[in-house]
């Protein structure tokens, strides 16, 4: 069974984010990227699937430029000793990608699915930086497979995916589908391994495919800008908060202060 | 041509959630610029009489076997068949496990531009345009559609105060088919938690607890207590969750939930960018912490510097004092 492993090239979670122009949005040219940490779970999940002998291969699959490299290269360094993780990764890189929304973005890794015969796809719940949640289940619909959502714990055998998830109020639901099929990964599947000075090296000789729009018998006029449904804008920063009040006194004081404040001033209890 | 705005209402065991009276107000908000009617979509209930209420001049419902568990396939296909019978320009539903899971694939069926998660929505030039954080809220946009029909889900309590002021309708039953690829996906258990809970992410008062709660002993003892006291759900950080002190589901941030009550209790929280990227939208944020310099008091409306360990009884006796209630 061959597994598909998307990821993306996101900030840090800990950068600073600075919108100084309403509409080109965030300047980001300072920031330290990462991969995605969701998508790190689904590089886990896969591995630990070839390491249990379900997957005969695990292919990384990234649309970005070739500024995402070092970060593909990150996620083909994971894997165990003397084992290889993922055999290769797979930029999809076309200057007619540029702009694509994520209805898109998800026509083009479904285009690399295809291309590339795999049987399961995962992907992360969300990446960091559009905060979305949408190209996976998206690119499920595209190519006619069956998908499942935020999975904290997975079961896979030939043909069928068993899934926990977490749903409203604390509840998991069990789900069962068959393959092939999307899978998005959640905190809690997995604790991702760190990357060994061996994988590291073996890393640097991993191929990564570039595959165009052409490559992928995709329409261009199907992906990119001109074919987006949404357009972004007006960004800006998160709203000012008014200054805090800190109460003092000794500890049967502040908490009385508090409920008043919290029922008479703020009016939330 | 596509006008009004349909809402794709939530129920628990066949009573409509809050977050569905918050959505329907809003549309018919929304809809006095917008053209249109607001109609209700219900999948696996019947409950209508307050969806007309709060603004639905139609509430479709699409009922059986196949829709009552709400799984993805069926969601899509249940909405597909209110899309058809509405030809809606909007279709708003809540940020939620399952509009998480079906509306994108909505989208890709209908092809339809989404946007996720907004806080903010109103009409500009006759047509729907969506605010949503970005980033984990260090800076957020505006979304515009260029799609005859624009999907969007909305933040839970980003619009509060929902007000009835409709009559009562009764329910327009759809008859939706489910495709081999909608009943793919099979539900086949539901695992309940040891004791019921708000679903956090819907929660309107939350306290939450740190890494120096210690054990999940003096998390059932100090934190949930607190909780209870002032009506509210418990929820942790990721320190506290990975520490074994309290489970996934309550963990609130980046990598947990994202919630938006209108109070945020932080016990021995330090407010790192990640945790902050969970809870910031709260309406009022109080914080606990021993150390003045703590990020946490730069986002908080009020500050106790103190040990949880003698403020958090001391607040939820006060609480029990005053009678707060839920
Ligand atoms: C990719 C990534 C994702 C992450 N996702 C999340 C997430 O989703 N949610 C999340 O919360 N974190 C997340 N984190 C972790 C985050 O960076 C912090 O490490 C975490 O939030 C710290 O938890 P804490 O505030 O409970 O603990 P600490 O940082 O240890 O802070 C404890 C605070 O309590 C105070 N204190 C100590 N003792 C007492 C006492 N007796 N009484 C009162 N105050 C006291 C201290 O002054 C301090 O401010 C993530 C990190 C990364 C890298
Ligand atoms: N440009 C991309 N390249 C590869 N995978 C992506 C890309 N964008 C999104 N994904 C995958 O889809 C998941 C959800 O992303 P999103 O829908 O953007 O929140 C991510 O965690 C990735 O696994």
């Amino acid at each position: 069974m061959k597994v598909g492993v998307c990821i993306k090239r996101v900030p840090g979670s800990d950068s600073r984010i600075s919108v100084t122009d309403a509409e080109s949005g965030p300047d980001l040219s300072g920031v330290g990227w990462e991969v995605n940490p969701y998508d790190s779970f689904a590089i886990e999940a896969a591995i630990q699937l070839q390491e249990a002998s379900i997957a005969s291969d695990v292919v990384v699959f990234s649309v970005c430029g070739a500024d995402g490299d070092a970060k593909i290269r990150d996620a083909l360094a994971m894997g165990k000793k003397g084992q290889s993780g993922a055999s290769k990764a797979v930029r999809l890189d076309d200057p007619a990608f540029e702009g694509s929304d994520s209805l898109g973005i998800a026509r083009i890794l479904a285009a690399a699915m295809s291309k590339e015969g795999v049987d399961i796809v995962l992907a992360g719940r969300q990446s960091i930086d559009g905060d979305s949640s949408q190209v996976p289940a998206m690119m499920a619909e595209i190519l006619g497979w069956p998908s499942v959502c935020e999975v904290t714990d997975l079961e896979v055998s030939p043909g069928k995916v068993k899934a926990w998830r977490q749903v409203g109020g604390g509840k998991r639901e069990v789900v069962e589908l068959p393959t092939p099929c999307v899978i998005t990964t959640d905190k809690g599947l997995n604790t991702p391994r760190y990357p060994t000075l061996p994988g590291i090296m073996m890393a640097k000789r991993k191929p990564i495919e570039v595959l165009d729009a052409a490559a992928l018998g995709l329409d261009p006029g199907s992906v990119g800008a001109a074919a987006a449904h949404v357009s972004i804008g007006n960004w800006s920063p998160p709203p000012e908060r008014p200054p805090g009040r800190m109460l003092e006194g000794d500890t049967a004081s502040v908490v009385s202060e508090l409920i008043t404040l919290l029922r008479d001033e703020a009016k939330v209890l | 041509m596509s006008n009004g705005i349909l809402v794709v209402c939530e129920h628990e065991n066949g009573t409509p959630k809050k977050t569905a009276y918050e959505l329907l107000s809003k549309a018919r908000e929304l809809s006095a610029s917008l053209g249109g009617d607001v109609s209700a979509l219900l999948i696996g209930a019947s409950t209508t009489e307050m969806l007309g209420e709060y603004g639905a001049a139609t509430v479709y419902t699409v009922e059986g076997a196949d829709f009552d568990a709400g799984g993805p396939g069926a969601w899509v296909s249940a909405m597909s068949a209110a899309i058809a019978a509405a030809n809606p320009a909007v279709v708003l539903g809540s940020t939620s496990d399952r509009t998480r899971a079906a509306f994108p694939r909505l989208a890709a069926r209908i092809g339809a531009g989404m946007a996720s998660d907004c806080t903010e929505l109103f009409v500009d030039g006759g047509a729907i345009v969506a605010r949503r954080p970005m980033y984990a809220g260090k800076a957020s946009a505006e979304v515009r559609f260029s799609s005859d029909v624009a999907l969007v889900t909305a933040r839970p309590n980003s619009f509060p105060g929902a007000t009835a002021s409709g009559s009562a309708v009764g329910s327009t039953p759809l008859d939706a088919q489910l495709s081999d690829l909608d009943a793919a996906v099979k539900i086949v258990g539901l695992e309940e938690p040891k004791s019921a809970v708000v679903d956090l992410a819907e929660a309107s008062r939350i306290v939450s607890g740190g890494r120096p709660v210690d054990s999940a002993e003096n998390f059932d003892a100090l934190i949930r207590p607190l909780a209870a006291a002032m009506g509210a759900t418990a929820g942790a950080s990721r320190a506290a969750v990975d520490s074994g002190f309290a489970p996934h589901s309550e963990q609130v941030g980046q990598t947990g939930k994202v919630v938006n009550p209108s109070l945020y209790i932080a016990c021995a929280i330090s407010g790192a960018i990640q945790h902050l990227a969970g809870m910031r939208t709260s309406r009022v944020i109080v914080a606990i912490n021993k150390n003045p310099d703590a990020p946490i008091f730069e986002h908080a409306t009020y500050g106790i510097v103190g040990d949880i360990f003698e403020v958090v009884p001391a607040l939820a006796d006060e609480a029990r004092k005053q009678g707060i209630s839920a």
